[in-house]
């Protein structure tokens, strides 16, 4: 402990110190994208998905930038613009959550017939206990699938050199490598020992190969049996380059990987061996050679049982704990006392134990909320109105915490809502049909939905909730925004026009703060047969505050409030209740709507009557 | 096996949690400790109950287990109740006097416990109630309750007031060392005059 840091130390239990002259405490994914800096990325492109957002936020807010950096309209788009980069020779880079990956597995899948000369990355960041998810797939099995090399991070500071030298593996083997993170990797923060940006770009040059790029069947069977050809060598890499490891201590043994090997660090006792898996495919004779060596096995990894599945084929006497046997879960995300407890059911005693704890009762559920003048919240009231018995078919965005105000009746993937729509209204079902679908998610695979919608002649309202940008995942722009990824200006696309071109006869634009033009607009739609549009619009109202646009709040006369609670079943987090009248609070945003609502008129603008 | 100092961050999304934490990991840094840390992000912090980890000397996975928690910091009243059975026994729970009421009180009538029959609940563990408001008032902005708050518990912390001081400025707005420095005495002297 050196002298020059003793003051800042009061109690120095701590075993070691830090070395780096450069060491920084960083979030998860801005390690993952500084490290594409030092690989010297030419290339990166991405749809918005929590929780991998973040790395393409970190790379278009470089300031000296000498590579290509884009948001795509979706994941599928990002892929393909990113993969024919590498076809050009350059390093590229996409990203998205692992259900974005669903969305791009089309031309992941043939990719690796047709390899990339240059490096080409695929981030798909899983979510583990769906923290902000609809499933909880694992994307290593998509590696596998695809038959290409995984990359699995245990902490940051190990995504970092693994993404430094994920296209370098890349170019080797002339396969796309997928990079996975987890959310405790991603949003996690790490003193970590950040490097310098490589300043060495290259230029893209298409060098014209029919054999390698045009995969008709005669090309393509050809392709396939490289791809398998690849195969041995990968799993051996990965075991020479030191990204699997596996000492023997004793007679039993622990395997993991990803952040659950973190957890298994912590509390392995002595003279318990330790694999770690941090890169597949495994080469198949070095598991055995680990496994063969001792009676006992636990397994311990989140998600699928991709590792167990590889111990159990590789394993003749020795005896294999894991998910497969119960001794950990099948869903949900690992913790240390969740390992721990693994340890202790298998048999093996880990360092620490955890106590048991309950947690305290009669606590109100505090759940995130549409926030204090959002233009959702103003929608989803009108609607209820106007369709008291409609069906709510919904997408994935902020809104679907219109699940609380009763007006999301279905949420599945990306786009769904429109498609879910016209198939209720197909079914003979004779509620009316009302989806809502947000403009960024529109944009990525609501499209399509709508055009077949109409094509195919539903009954049905799609109301398009409009607030100019992807704001669930952080705020980033789209083709409705006006602005690309860095900031420079382009034309924003009309979503009526778009509505239009694909053929809907009746589009209407509203905006989302105006609750009797979405009425009449709503009720119109009521009246009329077939597809109807429409467009609700009004900034996000985190977006407009940062461009400072500022409205006056408003306020309650008690004097004339009749604590009828109209205002408060609204749902608006800045409407209080207290002594029978309600009450603004300093979180009002000025949006309006509750003066609309009040029976009274008792709610006006602040300073003003 | 290496012990962390382990501090649990919790409070309602938009309190500043994520600021607080990077001040606990920037004083880390200062002191040449290694540190671990996790937060929400996402959907969760639209007024949500959100939580921050943070092991300080921690060299493994970033999250801390139920009943581990050397100091819970919580920024609400509420909040340091929903969370604390994350205290390990013996732990120090830090926590503001004020409470945001669920909006779900209102729009469904949920019962929301008195400030008083949560400081009952809270007896049993060592916890100190700060008026982080009113002192991040008189520090200069009710924005600053977050650092009023690590200033009460740097007493619990093992970083010195000099690392964190350095923290802080490193942290925040330049424009705003000075306020947050105040609000950081403070919220330490507050403490100070307890004890």
């Amino acid at each position: 402990m050196g002298g020059a840091v003793d003051q800042y130390i009061i109690n120095p239990v701590f075993p070691y110190l830090l070395s780096g002259m450069n060491t920084r405490y960083m979030l998860g994914n801005e390690v993952i994208a500084h490290a594409c800096l030092e690989a010297e990325i030419d290339f990166a492109s991405g749809y918005p998905g929590t929780p991998s957002s973040e790395v393409i936020d970190y790379l278009r807010h470089q300031k000296d930038r000498e590579f290509y950096v884009e948001w795509s309209v979706n994941e599928k788009v990002a892929f393909e613009n990113a993969l024919a980069a590498a076809w050009t020779g350059i390093r590229s880079l996409v990203t998205m959550k692992h259900v974005g990956l669903n969305v791009a597995a089309d031309p992941l899948l043939t990719s690796a017939y047709t390899g990339v000369t240059g490096g080409f990355v695929i981030l798909s960041a899983d979510d583990p206990y769906a923290h902000s998810s609809q499933n909880e797939q694992d994307s290593r099995r998509y590696a596998l699938f695809a038959k290409i090399p995984c990359l699995d991070p245990a902490s940051v500071r190990e995504a970092h050199s693994m993404m430094k030298a994920a296209f370098a593996i890349s170019e080797e083997v002339g396969l796309p490598v997928l990079f996975r993170p987890t959310t405790r990797i991603c949003h996690s923060k790490s003193d970590a020992d950040p490097g310098v940006p490589g300043t060495g770009h290259r230029t893209g040059a298409f060098v014209r190969n029919p054999q390698q790029y045009v995969v008709i069947p005669k090309h393509t069977r050809v392709l396939h049996k490289k791809l398998n050809e690849k195969q041995p060598a990968l799993a051996k890499m990965f075991v020479e380059g030191g990204f699997n490891t596996a000492d023997v201590r004793g007679k039993t043994g622990i395997i993991s990987g990803g952040i659950a090997a973190s957890y298994a660090e912590e509390l392995i006792s002595e003279g318990v061996s330790f694999a770690k898996i941090g890169a597949y495919p495994i080469d198949a004779a070095w598991l055995k050679a680990f496994v063969d060596q001792h009676e006992t096995i636990l397994v311990i990894e989140e998600l699928s049982p991709v590792i167990e599945e590889a111990v159990r084929m590789a394993a003749t006497t020795t005896v294999v704990h894991g998910k497969m046997d119960g001794h950990l879960p099948m869903e949900g995300e690992l913790s240390p006392a969740a390992v721990a407890q693994a340890m202790t059911s298998a048999g093996f005693a880990p360092t620490k134990t955890y106590p048991e704890v309950v947690p305290e009762e009669g606590i109100p559920a505090r759940p995130p909320l549409l926030c204090a003048g959002c233009g959702h919240r103003a929608v989803f009231y009108a609607i209820k109105k106007v369709f008291k018995d409609g069906i709510f078919p919904s997408d994935i965005g902020c809104y679907t915490l219109g699940i609380q105000l009763g007006v999301v009746d279905t949420t599945i993937c990306m786009g769904a809502s429109v498609t879910v729509g016209s198939g209720i209204a197909h079914s003979g079902e004779t509620r009316p049909v009302i989806c809502t679908i947000g403009d960024s998610t529109f944009l990525h695979t609501g499209i399509q939905g709508l055009l077949n919608a109409v094509y195919n002649g539903a009954n049905m309202t799609v109301v398009i909730l409009d607030n100019r940008i992807t704001a669930m995942t952080g705020h980033q722009p789209n083709p409705n925004t006006g602005v690309t990824a860095t900031g420079v200006a382009s034309p924003p696309i009309s979503l009526e026009a778009i509505c239009r071109s694909v053929g809907a006869p009746w589009v209407e634009t509203v905006s989302a703060y105006d609750l009797t033009g979405l009425l009449y607009a709503l009720k119109t739609a009521k009246d009329r047969e077939g597809v109807k549009v429409i467009v609700a619009r009004q900034p996000c109202v985190i977006a407009a505050r940062r461009e400072g646009i500022r409205r006056k709040p408003y306020v309650v006369d008690p004097e004339v409030c009749t604590g009828c609670g109209l205002c408060v079943k609204f749902g608006c987090p800045a409407i209080e209740f207290y002594n029978e009248k309600a009450v603004i609070t300093s979180l009002c945003s000025g949006c309006s709507v509750c003066a609309d609502i009040c029976p009274a008129g008792a709610i006006h603008k602040g300073g003003a009557k | 096996m290496r012990e962390s100092f382990d501090v649990l961050i919790v409070g309602v999304g938009g309190q500043g949690t994520i600021l607080a934490s990077n001040i606990l990991g920037e004083a880390c840094l200062v002191a040449d400790l290694p540190v671990r840390g996790a937060e929400t992000h996402g959907m969760a912090q639209r007024g949500g109950s959100v939580e921050t980890h943070i092991r300080i000397g921690g060299v493994y996975g970033p999250l801390i287990s139920p009943g581990t928690a050397d100091v819970i910091i919580s920024f609400d009243l509420l909040e340091a109740l929903r969370y604390r059975h994350f205290l390990k026994s013996g732990g120090t729970i830090v926590t503001s006097d004020a409470i945001v009421i669920p909006t779900s009180a209102f729009t469904a009538g949920a019962e929301v416990p008195t400030q008083a029959e949560i400081m009952g609940r809270l007896e049993d563990a060592s916890c100190t109630v700060v008026d982080a408001a009113g002192l991040a008032v008189e520090a200069g902005t009710i924005l600053a309750q977050n650092v009023v708050m690590l200033g009460a518990a740097s007493h619990a912390l093992p970083l010195s007031e000099d690392a964190l001081r350095e923290a802080i400025s490193r942290c925040v707005p330049q424009k705003t060392v000075e306020t947050n420095i105040r609000a950081f005495e403070l919220g330490r002297a507050f403490l100070e005059e307890m004890s």
